[in-house]
Protein backbone atom coordinates (compact mmCIF):
# COMPACT_ATOMS: atom_id res chain seq x y z
CA UNK A 1 0.00 0.00 0.00
CA UNK A 2 1.58 3.08 -0.85
CA UNK A 3 0.82 6.50 0.87
CA UNK A 4 0.85 9.17 -1.80
CA UNK A 5 1.87 12.58 -1.12
CA UNK A 6 -1.08 14.56 -2.95
CA UNK A 7 0.34 18.43 -3.47
CA UNK A 8 -2.82 19.74 -2.25
CA UNK A 9 -4.26 17.67 0.48
CA UNK A 10 -1.25 15.99 1.93
CA UNK A 11 -0.58 12.03 2.22
CA UNK A 12 -3.47 9.45 1.71
CA UNK A 13 -3.75 5.86 0.96
CA UNK A 14 -3.16 4.26 -2.25
CA UNK A 15 -6.69 3.37 -2.84
CA UNK A 16 -8.39 7.09 -2.73
CA UNK A 17 -6.05 7.21 -6.02
CA UNK A 18 -6.29 6.39 -9.78
CA UNK A 19 -2.97 5.78 -11.77
CA UNK A 20 -1.97 7.51 -14.95
CA UNK A 21 0.80 5.73 -16.27
CA UNK A 22 4.18 7.37 -17.79
CA UNK A 23 4.18 11.07 -17.20
CA UNK A 24 5.42 13.84 -19.76
CA UNK A 25 5.62 12.64 -23.09
CA UNK A 26 3.93 14.87 -25.88
CA UNK A 27 1.68 14.17 -28.61
CA UNK A 28 3.51 14.66 -31.94
CA UNK A 29 3.13 18.15 -32.66
CA UNK A 30 2.03 18.60 -36.81
CA UNK A 31 -0.19 15.52 -36.68
CA UNK A 32 -1.01 15.23 -40.36
CA UNK A 33 2.31 15.43 -41.09
CA UNK A 34 3.49 12.53 -38.20
CA UNK A 35 4.74 9.00 -39.52
CA UNK A 36 2.90 5.71 -38.24
CA UNK A 37 5.99 5.26 -36.42
CA UNK A 38 5.89 8.59 -34.59
CA UNK A 39 1.51 7.66 -33.69
CA UNK A 40 3.25 4.27 -32.31
CA UNK A 41 5.57 6.08 -29.70
CA UNK A 42 3.13 8.28 -28.69
CA UNK A 43 0.51 5.88 -28.55
CA UNK A 44 2.25 3.21 -27.00
CA UNK A 45 5.49 2.86 -26.02
CA UNK A 46 6.69 3.13 -22.58
CA UNK A 47 9.81 4.02 -20.90
CA UNK A 48 8.97 1.28 -18.08
CA UNK A 49 12.02 2.48 -16.52
CA UNK A 50 13.77 -0.28 -13.49
CA UNK A 51 14.51 2.60 -11.00
CA UNK A 52 12.67 6.00 -10.54
CA UNK A 53 9.71 7.09 -12.43
CA UNK A 54 8.22 9.70 -13.32
CA UNK A 55 4.25 9.00 -13.22
CA UNK A 56 0.61 10.75 -13.21
CA UNK A 57 -1.97 10.18 -10.49
CA UNK A 58 -5.26 11.05 -9.73
CA UNK A 59 -6.65 11.76 -6.62
CA UNK A 60 -10.40 10.92 -7.07
CA UNK A 61 -11.27 10.54 -4.03
CA UNK A 62 -10.07 13.49 -2.79
CA UNK A 63 -9.47 17.05 -4.98
CA UNK A 64 -9.88 15.08 -8.40
CA UNK A 65 -6.96 16.52 -9.62
CA UNK A 66 -4.08 15.32 -11.73
CA UNK A 67 -0.76 15.50 -10.69
CA UNK A 68 2.53 14.19 -10.76
CA UNK A 69 5.05 11.37 -8.54
CA UNK A 70 8.66 10.61 -8.89
CA UNK A 71 8.42 7.34 -7.01
CA UNK A 72 10.86 4.31 -7.38
CA UNK A 73 10.04 0.94 -9.30
CA UNK A 74 11.85 -1.21 -7.02
CA UNK A 75 11.55 -0.19 -3.47
CA UNK A 76 7.66 2.04 -4.17
CA UNK A 77 9.64 4.96 -2.16
CA UNK A 78 8.21 7.98 -3.19
CA UNK A 79 10.77 11.06 -3.93
CA UNK A 80 8.38 13.52 -4.30
CA UNK A 81 5.10 14.67 -5.96
CA UNK A 82 4.43 18.24 -7.98
CA UNK A 83 1.73 20.25 -9.71
CA UNK A 84 1.08 20.24 -12.92
CA UNK A 85 2.81 22.98 -14.66
CA UNK A 86 5.56 22.92 -11.79
CA UNK A 87 9.37 22.68 -12.46
CA UNK A 88 10.36 19.17 -13.58
CA UNK A 89 12.49 17.96 -9.87
CA UNK A 90 15.47 16.10 -10.61
CA UNK A 91 15.70 12.50 -10.15
CA UNK A 92 17.20 11.52 -6.99
CA UNK A 93 20.94 9.63 -7.29
CA UNK B 1 20.32 -38.37 -19.95
CA UNK B 2 18.73 -41.38 -18.32
CA UNK B 3 14.99 -41.98 -19.13
CA UNK B 4 12.91 -41.80 -16.26
CA UNK B 5 10.48 -44.89 -16.14
CA UNK B 6 8.37 -46.85 -13.74
CA UNK B 7 11.38 -49.57 -14.03
CA UNK B 8 13.82 -47.12 -13.05
CA UNK B 9 11.64 -45.62 -10.05
CA UNK B 10 11.57 -49.41 -8.71
CA UNK B 11 15.18 -49.89 -9.18
CA UNK B 12 16.15 -47.17 -7.28
CA UNK B 13 13.36 -47.55 -4.64
CA UNK B 14 14.67 -51.43 -4.01
CA UNK B 15 18.28 -49.86 -3.97
CA UNK B 16 18.99 -51.67 -7.14
CA UNK B 17 19.77 -48.74 -9.28
CA UNK B 18 22.71 -46.48 -9.11
CA UNK B 19 21.15 -43.37 -7.95
CA UNK B 20 19.31 -40.22 -9.62
CA UNK B 21 22.08 -38.25 -11.46
CA UNK B 22 21.58 -34.36 -11.62
CA UNK B 23 18.57 -33.57 -14.39
CA UNK B 24 20.95 -30.86 -16.35
CA UNK B 25 24.30 -29.87 -16.34
CA UNK B 26 25.75 -26.17 -15.14
CA UNK B 27 28.67 -25.62 -17.68
CA UNK B 28 30.92 -22.43 -17.44
CA UNK B 29 29.52 -20.54 -20.12
CA UNK B 30 31.89 -20.77 -23.17
CA UNK B 31 32.69 -17.77 -25.08
CA UNK B 32 30.80 -18.10 -28.29
CA UNK B 33 27.45 -19.52 -29.17
CA UNK B 34 25.01 -19.88 -32.57
CA UNK B 35 22.08 -19.04 -30.39
CA UNK B 36 21.71 -17.38 -27.11
CA UNK B 37 18.29 -17.46 -25.10
CA UNK B 38 18.14 -14.48 -22.78
CA UNK B 39 15.99 -15.65 -19.64
CA UNK B 40 15.68 -19.35 -18.04
CA UNK B 41 11.74 -19.42 -17.79
CA UNK B 42 9.45 -22.03 -19.12
CA UNK B 43 8.99 -19.89 -22.57
CA UNK B 44 13.22 -19.29 -22.50
CA UNK B 45 13.63 -22.96 -22.01
CA UNK B 46 11.10 -24.44 -24.16
CA UNK B 47 12.90 -21.96 -27.32
CA UNK B 48 16.00 -23.46 -26.58
CA UNK B 49 14.77 -27.18 -26.86
CA UNK B 50 13.17 -26.89 -29.71
CA UNK B 51 15.68 -25.00 -31.54
CA UNK B 52 18.03 -28.14 -30.75
CA UNK B 53 15.14 -30.52 -31.38
CA UNK B 54 12.89 -29.40 -34.20
CA UNK B 55 15.96 -27.65 -36.23
CA UNK B 56 19.03 -29.40 -35.10
CA UNK B 57 20.81 -26.20 -33.77
CA UNK B 58 23.23 -27.78 -31.13
CA UNK B 59 25.39 -24.56 -29.95
CA UNK B 60 22.78 -22.82 -27.99
CA UNK B 61 23.01 -21.09 -24.18
CA UNK B 62 20.34 -20.32 -22.42
CA UNK B 63 21.50 -17.17 -19.73
CA UNK B 64 19.31 -16.45 -16.50
CA UNK B 65 19.63 -13.79 -14.15
CA UNK B 66 18.50 -15.94 -11.16
CA UNK B 67 17.27 -19.25 -10.96
CA UNK B 68 15.60 -22.11 -13.51
CA UNK B 69 11.48 -20.91 -13.31
CA UNK B 70 12.75 -18.75 -10.44
CA UNK B 71 10.45 -15.79 -11.96
CA UNK B 72 6.97 -16.21 -13.21
CA UNK B 73 7.29 -19.63 -14.72
CA UNK B 74 7.02 -20.35 -10.80
CA UNK B 75 4.55 -18.01 -9.49
CA UNK B 76 1.77 -18.20 -11.21
CA UNK B 77 -1.60 -20.02 -11.32
CA UNK B 78 -0.61 -23.15 -13.99
CA UNK B 79 -4.04 -22.71 -15.85
CA UNK B 80 -3.46 -24.43 -19.21
CA UNK B 81 -6.55 -23.09 -21.79
CA UNK B 82 -6.58 -21.76 -25.47
CA UNK B 83 -10.38 -20.85 -25.30
CA UNK B 84 -9.68 -16.72 -26.52
CA UNK B 85 -11.73 -15.01 -28.84
CA UNK B 86 -9.38 -13.60 -32.35
CA UNK B 87 -8.64 -16.17 -34.92
CA UNK B 88 -4.92 -15.40 -34.03
CA UNK B 89 -4.93 -15.82 -30.34
CA UNK B 90 -7.36 -19.09 -30.86
CA UNK B 91 -4.50 -20.43 -33.36
CA UNK B 92 -0.88 -19.85 -31.35
CA UNK B 93 -2.95 -20.52 -27.70
CA UNK B 94 -4.35 -23.80 -29.35
CA UNK B 95 -1.22 -24.85 -30.75
CA UNK B 96 0.19 -24.99 -27.33
CA UNK B 97 -2.79 -26.83 -25.73
CA UNK B 98 -1.86 -29.64 -28.24
CA UNK B 99 1.72 -29.46 -27.66
CA UNK B 100 0.97 -29.83 -24.12
CA UNK B 101 -1.39 -32.78 -24.44
CA UNK B 102 2.14 -34.93 -25.56
CA UNK B 103 4.33 -32.46 -23.39
CA UNK B 104 4.55 -34.73 -20.63
CA UNK B 105 6.21 -38.15 -22.84
CA UNK B 106 7.84 -36.24 -25.21
CA UNK B 107 10.17 -34.94 -22.42
CA UNK B 108 9.91 -37.82 -19.85
CA UNK B 109 9.26 -35.45 -17.23
CA UNK B 110 5.88 -35.74 -15.31
CA UNK B 111 4.29 -32.31 -15.96
CA UNK B 112 1.04 -33.30 -13.89
CA UNK B 113 -0.97 -31.75 -16.66
CA UNK B 114 -4.72 -32.34 -15.51
CA UNK B 115 -7.42 -31.75 -18.31
CA UNK B 116 -9.87 -30.95 -15.50
CA UNK B 117 -11.86 -28.47 -17.24
CA UNK B 118 -12.18 -24.69 -17.09
CA UNK B 119 -15.40 -23.09 -15.80
CA UNK B 120 -16.05 -19.19 -17.04
CA UNK B 121 -19.10 -18.04 -14.65
CA UNK B 122 -21.43 -15.86 -16.47
CA UNK B 123 -22.98 -12.91 -14.27
CA UNK B 124 -24.89 -10.92 -16.01
CA UNK B 125 -27.08 -10.96 -19.63
CA UNK B 126 -24.05 -8.83 -21.18
CA UNK B 127 -21.76 -11.42 -19.95
CA UNK B 128 -23.52 -14.71 -21.12
CA UNK B 129 -24.12 -13.14 -24.55
CA UNK B 130 -20.01 -12.12 -24.77
CA UNK B 131 -19.36 -15.81 -23.76
CA UNK B 132 -21.56 -17.14 -26.05
CA UNK B 133 -20.37 -15.30 -28.52
CA UNK B 134 -16.88 -16.20 -27.96
CA UNK B 135 -17.56 -20.35 -27.77
CA UNK B 136 -19.17 -19.88 -31.37
CA UNK B 137 -15.53 -18.17 -32.21
CA UNK B 138 -13.68 -21.09 -30.27
CA UNK B 139 -16.02 -24.00 -32.35
CA UNK B 140 -15.26 -22.13 -35.73
CA UNK B 141 -11.52 -22.13 -34.63
CA UNK B 142 -11.60 -26.05 -33.67
CA UNK B 143 -11.34 -25.03 -29.76
CA UNK B 144 -13.89 -27.70 -27.68
CA UNK B 145 -16.07 -24.65 -25.82
CA UNK B 146 -19.69 -25.08 -24.75
CA UNK B 147 -22.27 -22.84 -22.82
CA UNK B 148 -23.75 -24.22 -19.90
CA UNK B 149 -27.31 -23.71 -18.02
CA UNK B 150 -27.08 -22.13 -14.45
CA UNK B 151 -28.63 -25.53 -13.23
CA UNK B 152 -25.79 -27.19 -15.34
CA UNK B 153 -22.63 -25.02 -14.12
CA UNK B 154 -23.87 -25.58 -10.23
CA UNK B 155 -24.21 -29.32 -10.47
CA UNK B 156 -20.61 -29.37 -11.72
CA UNK B 157 -19.20 -27.03 -8.77
CA UNK B 158 -21.08 -28.24 -6.01
CA UNK B 159 -19.08 -25.47 -3.99
CA UNK B 160 -20.39 -22.89 -5.72
CA UNK B 161 -23.07 -19.97 -4.19
CA UNK B 162 -26.34 -21.06 -5.66
CA UNK B 163 -28.20 -18.24 -4.43
CA UNK B 164 -29.97 -15.82 -6.16
CA UNK B 165 -29.95 -13.11 -3.79
CA UNK B 166 -26.73 -12.19 -3.81
CA UNK B 167 -25.44 -9.51 -6.05
CA UNK B 168 -23.70 -10.90 -8.96
CA UNK B 169 -25.66 -14.70 -8.76
CA UNK B 170 -23.83 -16.94 -11.49
CA UNK B 171 -26.69 -17.51 -14.90
CA UNK B 172 -24.49 -19.83 -16.44
CA UNK B 173 -21.01 -20.62 -17.66
CA UNK B 174 -19.02 -21.29 -20.40
CA UNK B 175 -16.57 -24.28 -20.53
CA UNK B 176 -13.22 -25.41 -22.32
CA UNK B 177 -13.30 -29.51 -21.01
CA UNK B 178 -9.74 -29.81 -22.44
CA UNK B 179 -8.47 -26.79 -20.16
CA UNK B 180 -6.97 -27.50 -17.22
CA UNK B 181 -3.49 -27.05 -15.27
CA UNK B 182 0.14 -28.51 -14.97
CA UNK B 183 2.73 -28.00 -12.25
CA UNK B 184 4.84 -25.15 -12.66
CA UNK B 185 8.03 -26.05 -11.57
CA UNK B 186 7.77 -29.47 -13.44
CA UNK B 187 7.17 -27.11 -16.51
CA UNK B 188 10.85 -25.26 -16.67
CA UNK B 189 12.60 -28.38 -15.10
CA UNK B 190 11.24 -30.58 -17.47
CA UNK B 191 12.14 -28.42 -20.65
CA UNK B 192 15.52 -27.76 -19.00
CA UNK B 193 16.49 -31.34 -18.64
CA UNK B 194 15.52 -32.40 -22.42
CA UNK B 195 17.23 -29.28 -23.82
CA UNK B 196 20.81 -30.15 -21.76
CA UNK B 197 20.16 -33.58 -23.14
CA UNK B 198 20.24 -32.15 -26.25
CA UNK B 199 23.38 -30.20 -25.73
CA UNK B 200 21.90 -26.49 -24.34
CA UNK B 201 24.19 -25.30 -22.15
CA UNK B 202 22.28 -23.74 -19.40
CA UNK B 203 23.84 -21.07 -17.56
CA UNK B 204 22.45 -19.62 -13.96
CA UNK B 205 23.34 -16.62 -12.27
CA UNK B 206 24.13 -14.68 -15.34
CA UNK B 207 22.61 -11.45 -16.20
CA UNK B 208 23.32 -9.81 -19.30
CA UNK B 209 24.48 -6.19 -18.90
CA UNK B 210 25.04 -4.97 -22.60
CA UNK B 211 23.99 -6.15 -25.76
CA UNK B 212 26.74 -5.33 -28.37
CA UNK B 213 25.78 -4.61 -32.05
CA UNK B 214 28.36 -3.83 -35.16
CA UNK B 215 26.12 -1.40 -36.91
CA UNK B 216 22.45 -3.42 -36.93
CA UNK B 217 23.41 -6.48 -36.20
CA UNK B 218 23.92 -8.08 -32.90
CA UNK B 219 27.27 -9.67 -32.05
CA UNK B 220 27.07 -10.62 -28.60
CA UNK B 221 26.57 -9.54 -25.32
CA UNK B 222 28.22 -8.69 -22.35
CA UNK B 223 26.98 -10.72 -19.01
CA UNK B 224 28.22 -10.95 -15.36
CA UNK B 225 29.99 -14.25 -16.16
CA UNK B 226 31.89 -12.38 -18.93
CA UNK B 227 31.29 -11.73 -22.60
CA UNK B 228 29.97 -14.21 -24.98
CA UNK B 229 29.49 -14.12 -28.73
CA UNK B 230 26.97 -14.51 -30.63
CA UNK B 231 25.51 -15.16 -33.96
CA UNK B 232 21.53 -14.78 -32.72
CA UNK B 233 20.59 -13.54 -29.40
CA UNK B 234 16.20 -14.22 -28.33
CA UNK B 235 15.24 -12.11 -25.74
CA UNK B 236 12.55 -13.84 -23.22
CA UNK B 237 12.89 -12.10 -20.22
CA UNK B 238 8.69 -11.42 -19.25
CA UNK B 239 8.95 -8.37 -17.29
CA UNK B 240 12.38 -7.24 -17.92
CA UNK B 241 11.65 -7.08 -21.17
CA UNK B 242 11.91 -3.05 -21.47
CA UNK B 243 15.23 -3.27 -19.75
CA UNK B 244 16.43 -5.78 -22.61
CA UNK B 245 15.13 -3.84 -25.16
CA UNK B 246 16.59 -0.76 -23.32
CA UNK B 247 20.23 -2.37 -23.75
CA UNK B 248 19.72 -3.35 -27.70
CA UNK B 249 18.47 0.52 -28.48
CA UNK B 250 15.00 0.61 -29.13
CA UNK B 251 11.18 0.64 -27.08
CA UNK B 252 8.82 -1.84 -26.38
CA UNK B 253 5.08 -0.92 -25.76
CA UNK B 254 5.28 -2.90 -22.06
CA UNK B 255 4.64 -1.99 -18.50
CA UNK B 256 5.66 -3.92 -15.93
CA UNK B 257 3.20 -5.02 -13.19
CA UNK B 258 3.17 -7.04 -9.96
CA UNK B 259 0.47 -9.86 -10.63
CA UNK B 260 -0.50 -11.83 -7.41
CA UNK B 261 -1.62 -14.86 -6.38
CA UNK B 262 -2.23 -17.00 -2.95
CA UNK B 263 -2.67 -20.27 -1.50
CA UNK B 264 -4.90 -21.28 1.26
CA UNK B 265 -4.18 -24.22 3.54
CA UNK B 266 -4.88 -27.93 2.41
CA UNK B 267 -8.18 -29.04 2.51
CA UNK B 268 -10.32 -32.27 1.05
CA UNK B 269 -11.00 -32.19 -2.77
CA UNK B 270 -13.79 -29.89 -3.06
CA UNK B 271 -13.12 -28.28 -6.46
CA UNK B 272 -12.24 -30.94 -9.69
CA UNK B 273 -11.92 -28.34 -11.64
CA UNK B 274 -10.73 -24.56 -12.69
CA UNK B 275 -13.36 -21.68 -12.18
CA UNK B 276 -12.81 -17.81 -13.49
CA UNK B 277 -14.86 -15.31 -12.98
CA UNK B 278 -14.51 -11.71 -14.78
CA UNK B 279 -17.11 -10.02 -12.81
CA UNK B 280 -16.51 -11.04 -9.32
CA UNK B 281 -13.00 -11.33 -10.05
CA UNK B 282 -11.33 -14.20 -9.44
CA UNK B 283 -9.81 -17.62 -10.35
CA UNK B 284 -9.09 -20.80 -8.79
CA UNK B 285 -8.35 -24.21 -9.17
CA UNK B 286 -7.13 -27.07 -6.09
CA UNK B 287 -3.77 -27.99 -6.16
CA UNK B 288 -3.01 -32.09 -5.60
CA UNK B 289 -1.92 -31.25 -2.59
CA UNK B 290 -5.30 -29.50 -1.35
CA UNK B 291 -4.46 -25.89 -1.74
CA UNK B 292 -6.76 -24.06 -2.94
CA UNK B 293 -4.87 -21.69 -5.91
CA UNK B 294 -6.15 -18.38 -6.06
CA UNK B 295 -5.28 -15.41 -8.91
CA UNK B 296 -5.78 -12.26 -7.54
CA UNK B 297 -5.09 -8.78 -9.92
CA UNK B 298 -2.12 -6.41 -11.16
CA UNK B 299 -1.35 -3.49 -9.41
CA UNK B 300 -2.24 -0.58 -11.25
CA UNK B 301 1.01 0.79 -11.20
CA UNK B 302 4.80 0.21 -13.00
CA UNK B 303 6.88 -2.40 -10.06
CA UNK B 304 9.36 -4.81 -10.93
CA UNK B 305 9.24 -5.29 -7.13
CA UNK B 306 8.04 -9.33 -7.62
CA UNK B 307 5.77 -8.26 -4.55
CA UNK B 308 2.06 -6.68 -5.45
CA UNK B 309 0.32 -4.36 -2.22
CA UNK B 310 -2.29 -5.81 0.49
CA UNK B 311 -5.56 -3.93 -1.41
CA UNK B 312 -5.60 -6.76 -4.12
CA UNK B 313 -5.13 -9.69 -1.88
CA UNK B 314 -8.08 -8.23 0.06
CA UNK B 315 -10.04 -7.83 -3.31
CA UNK B 316 -9.33 -11.72 -4.28
CA UNK B 317 -10.24 -12.67 -1.00
CA UNK B 318 -13.51 -11.19 -0.95
CA UNK B 319 -14.40 -12.28 -4.46
CA UNK B 320 -13.44 -16.04 -3.60
CA UNK B 321 -16.17 -15.73 -0.03
CA UNK B 322 -19.03 -14.29 -2.63
CA UNK B 323 -18.04 -16.93 -4.55
CA UNK B 324 -17.76 -20.18 -2.26
CA UNK B 325 -19.02 -19.05 0.97
CA UNK B 326 -17.15 -22.39 2.34
CA UNK B 327 -13.95 -20.93 1.95
CA UNK B 328 -14.53 -18.13 4.41
CA UNK B 329 -12.71 -19.76 7.41
CA UNK B 330 -9.81 -21.39 5.50
CA UNK B 331 -6.68 -19.34 6.40
CA UNK B 332 -3.68 -18.02 3.73
CA UNK B 333 -0.90 -20.25 3.37
CA UNK B 334 1.03 -17.58 1.60
CA UNK B 335 0.86 -15.43 -1.19
CA UNK B 336 3.33 -13.82 -4.00
CA UNK B 337 4.40 -11.90 -6.83
CA UNK B 338 5.14 -11.65 -10.18
CA UNK B 339 5.64 -8.95 -12.60
CA UNK B 340 4.33 -9.33 -15.72
CA UNK B 341 4.60 -7.64 -18.72
CA UNK B 342 1.31 -5.85 -19.77
CA UNK B 343 1.15 -5.02 -23.32
CA UNK B 344 -1.21 -2.40 -24.55
CA UNK B 345 -3.78 -5.27 -26.47
CA UNK B 346 -3.46 -7.98 -24.02
CA UNK B 347 -1.45 -9.73 -26.50
CA UNK B 348 2.26 -11.00 -26.77
CA UNK B 349 5.32 -9.74 -28.84
CA UNK B 350 6.89 -12.22 -31.02
CA UNK B 351 9.91 -12.26 -33.31
CA UNK B 352 12.05 -9.93 -35.16
CA UNK B 353 12.85 -6.79 -33.94
CA UNK B 354 14.94 -3.52 -35.51
CA UNK B 355 18.26 -4.90 -34.47
CA UNK B 356 19.25 -7.98 -36.77
CA UNK B 357 19.95 -11.55 -35.23
CA UNK B 358 17.65 -9.87 -32.21
CA UNK B 359 14.71 -11.54 -31.64
CA UNK B 360 12.02 -11.23 -28.88
CA UNK B 361 8.96 -12.43 -27.29
CA UNK B 362 7.72 -10.94 -24.48
CA UNK B 363 4.54 -9.38 -23.39
CA UNK B 364 2.61 -12.41 -22.23
CA UNK B 365 1.14 -10.24 -19.14
CA UNK B 366 -0.89 -12.51 -16.71
CA UNK B 367 -1.17 -15.48 -19.19
CA UNK B 368 2.06 -16.60 -20.63
CA UNK B 369 2.24 -19.92 -18.82
CA UNK B 370 -0.20 -21.46 -20.83
CA UNK B 371 1.54 -20.65 -23.80
CA UNK B 372 4.77 -21.88 -22.70
CA UNK B 373 5.26 -25.28 -25.28
CA UNK B 374 3.78 -23.03 -28.05
CA UNK B 375 5.70 -19.96 -27.41
CA UNK B 376 9.06 -21.72 -27.32
CA UNK B 377 7.59 -23.95 -30.43
CA UNK B 378 6.96 -20.16 -32.95
CA UNK B 379 9.96 -18.31 -31.54
CA UNK B 380 12.39 -21.48 -32.42
CA UNK B 381 11.20 -21.29 -35.94
CA UNK B 382 11.25 -17.83 -36.01
CA UNK B 383 14.81 -17.39 -34.88
CA UNK B 384 16.07 -20.39 -37.16
CA UNK B 385 14.35 -19.28 -40.28
CA UNK B 386 15.00 -15.58 -39.42
CA UNK B 387 11.17 -15.16 -40.40
CA UNK B 388 8.35 -14.74 -38.30
CA UNK B 389 6.66 -18.45 -37.75
CA UNK B 390 2.87 -18.43 -39.51
CA UNK B 391 1.56 -18.62 -36.18
CA UNK B 392 3.76 -15.75 -34.55
CA UNK B 393 3.73 -13.23 -37.39
CA UNK B 394 0.47 -11.42 -36.19
CA UNK B 395 2.18 -10.42 -33.41
CA UNK B 396 4.95 -8.61 -34.32
CA UNK B 397 6.30 -5.76 -32.70
CA UNK B 398 5.34 -3.69 -35.59
CA UNK B 399 1.49 -4.51 -35.16
CA UNK B 400 1.75 -0.65 -33.15
CA UNK B 401 2.51 1.35 -35.88
CA UNK B 402 0.03 -0.34 -38.35
CA UNK B 403 -2.36 -0.57 -36.14
CA UNK B 404 -3.44 -3.87 -36.81
CA UNK B 405 -4.27 -4.68 -32.24
CA UNK B 406 -4.98 -8.06 -31.54
CA UNK B 407 -7.64 -6.86 -28.73
CA UNK B 408 -7.90 -9.75 -26.49
CA UNK B 409 -9.04 -7.58 -23.63
CA UNK B 410 -12.46 -8.83 -23.44
CA UNK B 411 -11.85 -12.47 -24.39
CA UNK B 412 -9.62 -12.96 -21.03
CA UNK B 413 -12.59 -12.47 -19.09
CA UNK B 414 -10.61 -12.02 -16.22
CA UNK B 415 -6.48 -11.12 -15.48
CA UNK B 416 -5.78 -14.70 -16.93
Amino acid sequence: MLLIPCPYCGERAEGEFRYGGEAHFRRPDNHLEATDEAWADYLFMRKNPKGWHRERWMHLAGCRRWFYVVRHTITHKIATAYKVGDAHPDLPA
Amino acid sequence: MRRYSFVQLLRNAVGLGDGWQQAWRSPEPKSSYDVVIVGGGGHGLATAYYLAKNHGVRNIAVLEKGWLGGGNTGRNTTVVRSNYLWDESAAIYEHSLKLWEGLTRDLNYNLMFSQRGLVMLAHTEHELNEASRRVHANRLNGIDAEIWSREQTLAFIPILNGSKDIRYPVIGSSIQKRAGIARHDAVAWGFARAADALGVDIIQNCEVTAIRRDGSRVVGLDTTRGAIDARKVGLVAAGHSSVLAGLAGFRLPIESHPLQAMVSEPIKPVLDTVVMSGTVHAYVSQSDKGELVMGAGIDAFNSYAQRGSLPILEEIASAMIELFPIVSRLKVLRSWGGIVDICPDASPIIGKTPVDGLYINCGWGTGGFKATPGSGWVLADTIANDRPHPLAAPFSLNRFSSGRLIDEHGAAAVAH
